[in-house]
């Protein structure tokens, strides 16, 4: 079996980054209401999306949400049935996928098997009549990068997964792309690897700080970890966009809330504005101070997002709010706590710090969580 | 001891193993016998025929006649001809026609890979025959540019030359280059060539350096069993019946049948068994050499 790679330092990858020529004249990427069909069934619905040039922004969404459709839009293996795709201010959507100029790296890697790593490495560079001297050059520099330099001549199938992984990368580098397309790059690796190749990713991003990257996944912890900014997308339609602390922190919308990390929703009424930029809120018999959501005034039903690890057996300082509940269960994962209570009809889940003497369940509790903490969200929206 | 009863001797447990060793080296003999029987004896007839003749010491005189006749050249040069150029052009058409099934998928094209299956299950004369009723002097397009244009002879003859056997066989034979290639294109992770594409690849060096490696031992896999087939083609030649073109496998049924020469037809058999090996040879040492055995095919 192959033996992984040694892992790239920050260091390595920015001297060789220095050392490297420029990586093509930064590009952003727009999508102007693309949309695309296959047979009638439309799988990506009038996607307008503006990614800004040496952004990482990730894409994610469950399966079928069209999260893929786009990349490949971008990429011309699949015709838009309206809308445009730009690269750079430059309309693309007619080009064929070879005069685009773009990197792409999918989750099986589908690198060359006939061709040893410096071959594949050297694939786009070649496919572009650069000279051979430019090519050795590049391809040494490209591997050296992903600190592959040891591996020229092995074949892919020598190779393990996130050796594999990072030949795919020199491989897409090495033609100086506009863009970068990531489709799913690390699912096929085993969950340590896929946390070095993170680190990896971000460092490269670093040392290549002019490269738009648009990285599709499914797991919302690979896009909280890389992406500047964060697109969700659910039944082939755009559900949110911004920065990913942003969206994080402030949901706006349910399925924002619950698929990029864990939330508490709680159904409360807005009893009004408070000082500051809270609002009050009531949930059962229980009146909380939130933070404001400009366009839910007093009257209007709506969802209270408390993140699990906001919620807090102690209170915090500041202003605070507190709810009661009985504990349904409490998981011990090692490094957390995980705990569930039912707070007036409602499961309120928090996780804490390792505890040595866990609530047992059926124990009435108390737990706070600070007013900054808690976000409404309009109950209508999706 | 593990398998013996607690009464059981030493020499009683060896006997047993014996038997059951003897037993072991039994299985192989009803197949081998079936093979000698029907495969090596009818073989070895037409061998002793050749080197003795009819009751004669063993001598290569008859092989030296054989040789030394300008008729034998000949079939033996139209043989590799025809058997060259026919896999050739299976090999050509094969890969191309694969290619769009595979990759340019049109309406009715997966109807058209199935069918394949049922060209290669027909007997090769019936495409002899249709030729025949298509290309033949007498045939429907000869005689539409009589019927339509007044000419006095049709102006298609080319199906009574080596070029009608080559075509028929290329028709014939064509299908089992596509079946492997097929397969093997079906293997292909799409995904590579959309890489290659997304790297600058026009589709010409994706065909060349990604489709056409990844099926090369496909390809020689059935190029070969094509050159295999061809060489041995009676059914076609016979049917076509080709001015001058003699063939090994048509002179061996001239000499045997037509004028009870079987000394001479065994001979030529002979020769005609030793190319066909030979080219087996060639085909297997060829596959092992660009991955055929890495693809299973060898």
């Amino acid at each position: 079996m192959a033996v992984e790679a040694t892992t790239l330092t920050g260091a390595d990858a920015e001297t060789t980054a220095a050392a490297a020529p420029a990586v093509g004249a930064a590009s952003g990427i727009d999508f102007e209401g693309v949309s695309v069909a296959y047979k009638g069934t439309v799988v990506l619905s009038d996607l307008t999306l503006a990614i800004n040039p040496g952004e990482i922004v990730a894409v994610i969404g469950p399966s079928g949400s069209g999260k893929t459709t786009a990349l490949r839009a971008v990429a011309g293996f699949v015709r838009p049935s309206a809308g445009r795709v730009k690269i750079g201010g430059r309309d693309i959507t007619d080009l064929p996928p070879y005069a685009r100029d773009i990197g792409m790296v999918v989750q099986n890697y589908a690198l060359f098997p006939h061709m040893r790593v410096d071959e594949n490495v050297a694939f786009g560079l070649r496919a572009r009549r650069t000279a051979d001297a430019l090519v050795k050059e590049r391809v040494a520099e490209c591997l050296r990068m992903v600190g592959m330099q040891s591996y020229t001549k092995r074949y892919p199938r020598e190779l393990s997964g996130g050796q594999q992984q990072r030949v795919a990368i020199a491989r897409a580098l090495a033609i100086h792309p506009r863009v970068l397309l990531l489709d799913e790059p690390l699912s096929a690796l085993d969950a340590q690897i896929r946390r070095n190749m993170l680190d990896e990713l971000a460092r490269l991003h670093r040392a290549l700080p002019h490269l738009t990257v648009l990285y599709v996944t499914h797991d919302q912890t690979e896009a909280l970890t890389l992406a500047d900014r964060i697109a969700i997308m659910r039944d082939g339609k755009l559900v949110s966009y911004g920065p990913s602390q942003a969206l994080y922190r402030r949901p706006p919308n349910r399925f924002t809330a619950e698929f990029l990390g864990r939330a508490n929703l709680l159904t409360v009424t807005v009893e009004g504005r408070a000082l500051g930029s809270y609002a009050r809120a009531r949930y059962g018999e229980t009146e909380l101070l939130v933070q404001e959501h400009p366009s839910l005034g007093a009257g209007s039903k709506c969802l209270l997002c408390i993140r699990p690890h906001e919620v807090l057996l102690s209170p915090p300082q500041g202003p605070c709010n507190t709810l009661r509940g009985i504990v349904q269960s409490t998981v011990w994962q090692g490094d957390q706590h995980h705990i569930a209570l039912d707070a007036a009809g409602t499961t309120l889940r928090l996780i804490s710090a390792p505890m040595h003497e866990p609530p047992r369940a059926g124990t009435v509790l108390d737990v706070h969580f600070h007013a900054s903490h808690g976000v409404l969200i309009p109950h209508d929206e999706a | 001891m593990p398998g013996s009863s607690p009464g059981m001797t030493a020499e009683a447990v060896a006997t047993r193993r014996a038997s059951a060793n003897t037993g072991a080296a039994l299985w192989p003999l009803p197949p081998l016998l079936i093979l000698a029987g029907v495969f090596f004896y009818p073989l070895s007839l037409i061998l002793h025929q050749a080197l003795h003749g009819d009751f004669g010491p063993t001598t290569f005189h008859y092989f030296s006649v054989v040789f030394g006749t300008a008729m034998f050249a000949n079939a033996l040069a139209h043989t590799i001809e025809i058997a060259a150029a026919a896999s050739a052009g299976c090999i050509v058409l094969g890969f191309v026609v694969a290619l769009i099934l595979s990759f340019v998928p049109f309406p009715g094209s997966k109807l058209l890979a199935r069918m394949i299956d049922t060209v290669i299950a027909l007997p090769t004369f019936l495409v002899a025959l249709a030729f025949t009723f298509i290309y033949g002097s007498a045939g429907v397009i000869n005689m539409s540019f009589i019927h339509l244009f007044g000419f006095q002879n049709g102006p298609i003859d080319f199906l009574y030359s080596p070029w009608g056997v080559i075509l028929a066989e290329i028709t014939v034979y064509t299908p089992f280059v596509m079946r492997p290639l097929l397969a093997a294109f079906s293997l292909i992770d799409i995904a590579q060539i959309e890489v290659a594409s997304s790297l600058g690849a026009r589709p010409w060096r994706i065909i060349r350096q990604i489709i056409f490696p990844a099926a090369l031992p496909a390809l020689l896999a059935g190029g070969s069993l094509c050159l295999l087939l061809t060489v041995n083609e009676f059914g076609i030649v016979l049917f076509i019946g080709a001015k001058g073109v003699i063939t090994l496998p048509l002179m061996v049924y001239d000499k045997a049948i037509q004028e009870f020469d079987y000394t001479t037809g065994c001979a030529i058999a002979v020769v005609n068994i030793v190319l066909s090996l030979a080219l087996y040879t060639l085909y297997r040492f060829v596959l092992a050499h660009f991955g055929g055995r890495r693809a299973g095919v060898v």
